[in-house]
């Protein structure tokens, strides 16, 4: 018996049939290929980062016996307990010992390559433990810039040659740098730090956390709870919607127009940053928070209501609370997002360069974002590999952050 | 004066007056003859501590733009100052050097006039500091007291503070008006004052920028402030390369994390791509400047092109378009969620293959919101800032290689405001004029992409 062929199956249709097929095996791999290819661009970008960073927490250190028995420098504990000591012990002489025992292990060419600042590490050391001036220590103490540099193998032949000869010796070595994370911005490579950048960033976070936090949520329970439907409440409601869409830059531009007008000494204080950004985070908490608001069942308003709460009473009891976690998501990505920014602050002139971490409000300081984009601009490739740390803690930051919000979310997803 | 200390000293009254009259509710409570009050005691206490804090609140608010002013003034008064420059600029910088020492800020004076100012600026600081800390005090305790004395037992408190907290409310709601207006009105106003100095169809329409920012400020050449090349060179990197980029990939990810990835898989690809819109744009800059623009640079020579920009709007451009392609997609992702499933299932049941139906029914019926998102991703692309700050160049160039130097507006924005330029000179009052036209323009964009989706939304329910 002949097999039996349906009329239609033709060759032509089979033909066709297998392209149509052949175009969807191509249009999903399309599709697979697009969004690996988002994957693979985020991985490249982490792992340049990561690659880079590490060196980045890493410092070039020269090995430098001292043996304090023969210095002759007093560690009379009281001068050294009082605020002036690191003076104290620049007039005995500290730098000038450093010098001479630098020079006996490393060779006089070797000790003109200790960074400058050396000896400061050096009198910190000795301040928070004056004992090790009866003893030698062995102390590992940063590499001049140049030497450093040449370590790596780039910079000039001489110094070069140089940091080969102290290597086979075993005096120059990449060690962690716990320094890293505790100084403050420098103008060479190997003696910078995170921590003012950091402190600057936390200060500035506070300030806009207090202001953009409770006016977004006070804002939000109005709109959402109380506001009548009006001309009014409708203008405020395009004008969050439109915020939430300027470009941060702008709100730079009104930081300096409007704020650096009122308070013209405050310049590049954590005050000004934290306020500029607080107009920014606002409408994102806002938005989130009438979200969040919108979720709560109205049975429980008015079940609060029929026992006799007042409308104020209702919103702050019973709507709130319930609400709260959801704010909070929205809060903490909206911080995020005001950690990771740039602009507004470069224009209200957050750009300077600060050596010391602020200690207030309203003091100079930088944050994080801009310390990356200042160390960006530096010709030394040493800034390269701090400028790739530097990142990593800002990521890290932020993935806390986003880890916070996600988890938060997830404990107090509610379906009602 | 800092006003941190005053903020904190308000918060401590506003505290004190809390507890206080709460205990003066309480003993109110075993005086009344049924032991019950109007209101409850806590209410009695917030009205007390409201009275308090927010009259301070507003004093401090007032009083420490006023305080600087007054020093300064204080300053100015002392015969040592009588000797200072008439030049503003000069004694403007002898003066902030003096407070500078003078608050501790800096170690010792550059100029040696300064040196002179240091004790009279350390007095009046002080002597205000006593006043602002004394003002608050008195009208703190003014107004506490009377609230205080107003308690009693038949006081209808919980009234006094709900109505309050309704007008505390309608002020926060009302911050957003206000920033709006804030931005509106600063940009404005400099803006016309640099066109009182610079032509708006100079500016406009002209195709040569290149402001110098030491040039003679009462009479600017108008000719030099030609905005075309920026505006170009905005729409070329953000609106022409960046999308090329983030169209594609932005639509293909949606199409394929909502109708062909499997479950699990879309929940670690979805927060995958997110994260990408998470990372800080001063990150993505980076990359730009250090990985992308040499790689491109490179490519370029090994092309056969002579001496290759190191700046190209097509690493701003790329970079950028990654950026965004979380937003193209996440909009994407909404509005063909929003399309009937009746429709996805009609054309299945016809004989359509998968990507026949994702691609003539599905696309088409999305579109409007996959246009707005496309607008809003626009928008965000113009305003950005960093990655063309650190990737592409200041050199203003009308061209339409991607691998030649351009520059924005955002970008011209930054080098205008951070040069050492005076806020009197039209090369600085320019960033203004620049960051109006481009407030103006993503309020457009954000506002017809909002229509659309308010729109299309309406279309199937």
């Amino acid at each position: 018996m002949s097999e039996h062929i349906a009329p239609t199956r033709t060759e032509a249709f089979e033909k066709r049939l297998k392209q149509r097929y052949a175009a969807e095996k191509r249009f999903k791999m399309l599709g697979l290929g697009a969004i690996l290819f988002s994957v693979i661009v985020l991985a490249f970008l982490l792992i340049t980062m990561s690659i880079n960073g590490i060196g980045g927490f890493q410092r070039v250190e020269l090995t430098v016996p001292v043996d304090f028995t023969e210095s002759g420098i007093s560690g009379d504990p009281s001068t050294l307990s009082q605020s002036g000591a690191i003076q104290n012990l620049e007039a005995q002489g500290l730098p000038e010992v450093i010098e001479f025992f630098a020079s006996q292990a490393l060779g006089d060419e070797g000790a003109s390559e200790i960074s400058s600042e050396a000896w400061r590490e050096v009198a910190t050391a000795v301040i928070e433990d004056p004992a090790i001036l009866r003893q030698s220590v062995v102390f590992e103490l940063p590499a001049s810039a140049d030497l450093a540099s040449a370590y790596r193998g780039e910079g000039d032949p001489e110094t070069r040659e140089l940091a080969q000869q102290l290597e086979a010796k075993g005096l120059i070595g990449r060690n962690f740098d716990t320094g890293f994370l505790s100084r403050a911005d420098a103008t060479d490579p190997q003696q910078v730090g995170i921590w003012g950048a950091l402190k600057g960033s936390i200060l500035t976070m506070i300030i806009t956390l207090a202001l953009a936090f409770p006016v977004g949520v006070l804002a939000a329970l109005y709109l959402e709870e109380y506001a009548p439907k009006n001309r009014w409440t409708d203008l405020i409601e395009v004008s969050i919607n439109n915020l939430a869409a300027v470009p941060s830059i702008i709100f730079g531009l009104l930081g300096l127009a409007v704020f650096l007008w009122i308070f013209p000494n405050y310049r590049s204080a954590p005050l000004i940053g934290g306020m500029t950004l607080a107009l920014m985070t606002m409408p994102v908490i806002v938005i989130s928070g009438r979200n969040a608001i919108k979720a709560v069942p109205p049975s429980i308003r008015d079940g609060a209501l029929a026992i006799g709460a007042s409308p104020v009473q209702v919103v702050f009891h019973h709507v709130l609370p319930l609400a709260l976690p959801g704010i909070l998501t929205g809060t903490i990505i909206g911080m995020a997002r005001a950690l990771g920014e740039t602009a507004p602050l470069l224009m209200i002139g957050m750009r300077a360069f600060v050596a010391t971490p602020p200690d207030g409000f309203t003091s100079p300081a930088t944050v994080l974002p801009v310390q990356i984009f200042l160390w960006s601009d530096e010709i030394d490739l040493g800034f390269v590999e701090r400028t790739s740390a530097a990142i990593i803690v800002l990521l890290l930051f932020l993935l806390v952050m986003n880890g916070l919000a996600i988890y938060l979310r997830n404990k107090f997803e509610k379906k009602w | 004066m800092s006003p941190t200390i005053l903020l904190l000293l308000a918060l401590g009254l506003g505290l004190a007056g809390w507890l206080a009259a709460r205990a003066r509710a309480w003993s109110f409570r075993s005086q009344s003859p049924n032991g019950r009050l109007a209101s409850l005691p806590s209410y009695h206490a917030w009205y007390v501590a409201l009275w308090t804090v927010i009259p301070v609140v507003l004093f401090i608010a007032l009083w420490s733009f006023i305080a600087p002013q007054l020093v300064t003034q204080s300053v100015l008064a002392d015969p040592a100052a009588a000797d200072l420059p008439a030049f503003d600029f000069q004694r403007q910088t002898i003066l902030n050097e003096a407070r500078a020492v003078a608050t501790g800020a800096a170690n010792g004076v550059f100029n040696q006039e300064a040196d002179a100012l240091v004790e009279p600026y350390r007095a009046a600081i002080s002597h205000y500091r006593l006043i602002g800390i004394g003002a608050t005090l008195a009208i703190a305790l003014l107004f506490g007291s009377w609230a205080f004395l107003r308690l009693k037992p038949d006081f209808a408190a919980r009234t006094k503070v709900e109505r309050a907290v309704m007008g505390i409310l309608l002020v926060a709601s009302l911050v957003a008006i206000l920033t709006t207006l804030g931005i509106f009105v600063s940009l404005v106003f400099e803006t016309f004052r640099f066109f009182g100095m610079v032509s708006p169809i100079d500016f406009l329409f002209g195709t040569h920028w290149a402001p110098d920012p030491m040039a003679n400020a009462a009479n600017p050449d108008g000719s030099r402030y030609g905005a075309i090349p920026l505006f170009w060179g905005t729409i070329f990197i953000g609106a022409i390369i960046a999308m090329i980029v983030a169209i594609p990939l932005g639509l293909m990810s949606a199409i394929y994390l909502t109708q062909y990835a499997d479950p699990r898989w879309r929940a670690w690809l979805k927060p995958a791509l997110e994260i990408l819109a998470g990372v800080p744009t001063v990150v993505y800059g980076y990359f730009a400047a250090l990985t992308v623009a040499p790689f491109i640079r490179d490519l370029a020579l090994s092309a056969g092109m002579s001496n290759p920009s190191s700046e190209s709007a097509l690493a701003a451009g790329l970079v950028m378009g990654v950026m965004i392609i979380p937003f193209v997609s996440s909009m994407a992702d909404d509005s063909i969620a929003a399309v009937p499933q009746a429709m996805r299932d009609g054309s299945l049941a016809m004989g359509a293959t998968t990507s026949e139906t994702i691609r003539r029914v599905l696309v088409p019926a999305a579109l409007p919101g996959i246009v707005a998102g496309v607008m809003l991703a626009i928008s965000r692309a113009i305003g950005e800032t960093m990655i063309v700050v650190m990737a592409a160049s200041t050199a203003a160039n009308l061209s339409v290689n991607p691998l030649e130097a351009m520059t924005t507006v955002t970008v011209q924005i930054v080098a205008m405001l951070t040069g050492e330029g005076s806020f009197d000179h039209p090369a600085t009052l320019s960033a203004f004029a620049l960051g109006f036209v481009l407030f103006l323009v993503t309020l457009g964009l954000n506002f017809i992409a909002l229509r659309v989706v308010k729109r299309f939304r309406e279309a199937y329910e």
